[in-house]
C-alpha cells in the first residue's frame, strides 16, 4: 500500500482522513511491522489528508517514538494544519518531535 | 435514533423557552460509530455557525467521551485492524450501548456521553494526563485532557459497575480569547 513507504532509513506514514481509534490500531500494527522488518531510524508521519484527530493520534505517535528514540530515531510531522498543530501543542508533543511544513 | 426539535411554536403554551433545542441518540460501543457521534454533534450545532476551530474543538472532544465509553466503559478496545483480517471488529456486535445527549440553549452547547459499561474507581486519578489502563493498546492517556481543553467545563460522573456519564459544556462564538496561548 502506498499509504507506508520506507525511503532509506525513514519510514513515511501517510495517515488517513480521519485518525481516531477506529483506525488507529491498523496504522499502529502495520507502523510496527515496518519499523520491525525494515529497522528503519526515522519516522515521518504526513498529514496532508488528515481533517481530524483525537488522543488517539497522540498515542500513535507517541507509541512509535518509544520505539524508535532509544535507537537515537527522530520523528516528523509534516502538513499538518492549525488544528492537529494544536492538537500536538496541547499534548506537548511538540517538545518530542519536529513539527515541520 | 430520535431526534427531538423544539419547534419555534408549539401551538400554545410550552413549559421550554423557544431557543432550546434538544436531540439525544443511542448507538452500540462498536469503533465506527465514534465517527458517526461526533459529525453528529457538529451537524447539530452547524446552523448556529460556528468557527471550524469551534466545530473542531468540539468533534475532539465528543470522539474522546465517545471513545472513552467504548474502550473502557465496555472494554471493546478493538478498532479496525486488531482483530484479524478474517473478520473486521465492526462486524462484531457488542451488546453495549453508548448514549449521547446534546442541548442548545441560545449559545450554549451542552454535551452528555453515557454508559452503562463497568465505571471508574477513582475518577480524579483517571482524569490525570498521561494516566492511561490500556498502554498496551497504545491509548495516550490524554482523553480527558483534551475535554478539558476544547470544552469550557467537564464533569463526570461515574460509578463502579454501574457506568459513567460525562458532562460537558462550550458556549460558542468566544473563540478570538484563545489561540497562541497554549
Amino acid at each position: 500500500m502506498d499509504d507506508f513507504q520506507v525511503i532509506d532509513n525513514c519510514l513515511m506514514v501517510k495517515l488517513p482522513e480521519e485518525v481516531d481509534h477506529h483506525k488507529s490500531s491498523y496504522i499502529c500494527e502495520r507502523a510496527d511491522s515496518y519499523i520491525l522488518r525494515e529497522e528503519v531510524e526515522n519516522i515521518v508521519f504526513d498529514f496532508e489528508d488528515t481533517r481530524f484527530m483525537d488522543s488517539s493520534g497522540i498515542g500513535i505517535i507517541m507509541g512509535r517514538y518509544k520505539k524508535i528514540v532509544c535507537f537515537g530515531g527522530k520523528v516528523f510531522v509534516i502538513h499538518a494544519d492549525p488544528q492537529i498543530r494544536r492538537i500536538l501543542r496541547v499534548a506537548g508533543l511538540n517538545k518530542l518531535i519536529e513539527i515541520m511544513d | 435514533m430520535t431526534v427531538e426539535k423544539d419547534l419555534q411554536q408549539t401551538g400554545g403554551v410550552t413549559e421550554r423557552a423557544p431557543w432550546r433545542n434538544e436531540m439525544s441518540m443511542e448507538f452500540d460501543a462498536v469503533s465506527v460509530n465514534e465517527s458517526f457521534a461526533r459529525v453528529a454533534v457538529a451537524a447539530f450545532v452547524a446552523h448556529l455557525n460556528p468557527t471550524l476551530e469551534e466545530v473542531a474543538d468540539i468533534k475532539t472532544a465528543v470522539s474522546e467521551a465517545v471513545t472513552n465509553a467504548i474502550i473502557h466503559g465496555y472494554d471493546n478496545v478493538y478498532g479496525y485492524g486488531k482483530h484479524g483480517n478474517s473478520q473486521p471488529a465492526y462486524l462484531i456486535i457488542h451488546p453495549g450501548k453508548v448514549r449521547l445527549r446534546c442541548s442548545l440553549e441560545k449559545d450554549v452547547l451542552r454535551i452528555e456521553v453515557e454508559d452503562h459499561g463497568k465505571g471508574m474507581e477513582n475518577v480524579e486519578q483517571a482524569m490525570e494526563p498521561l494516566y492511561t489502563t490500556k498502554p498496551e493498546y497504545d491509548r495516550s492517556g490524554m482523553g480527558f485532557a483534551f475535554m478539558e481543553a476544547f470544552m469550557d467545563e467537564l464533569e463526570v460522573r461515574s460509578e463502579p459497575g454501574r457506568g459513567t456519564v460525562v458532562h460537558m459544556t462550550k458556549k460558542l462564538g468566544t473563540y478570538p480569547l484563545i489561540e497562541e496561548e497554549i
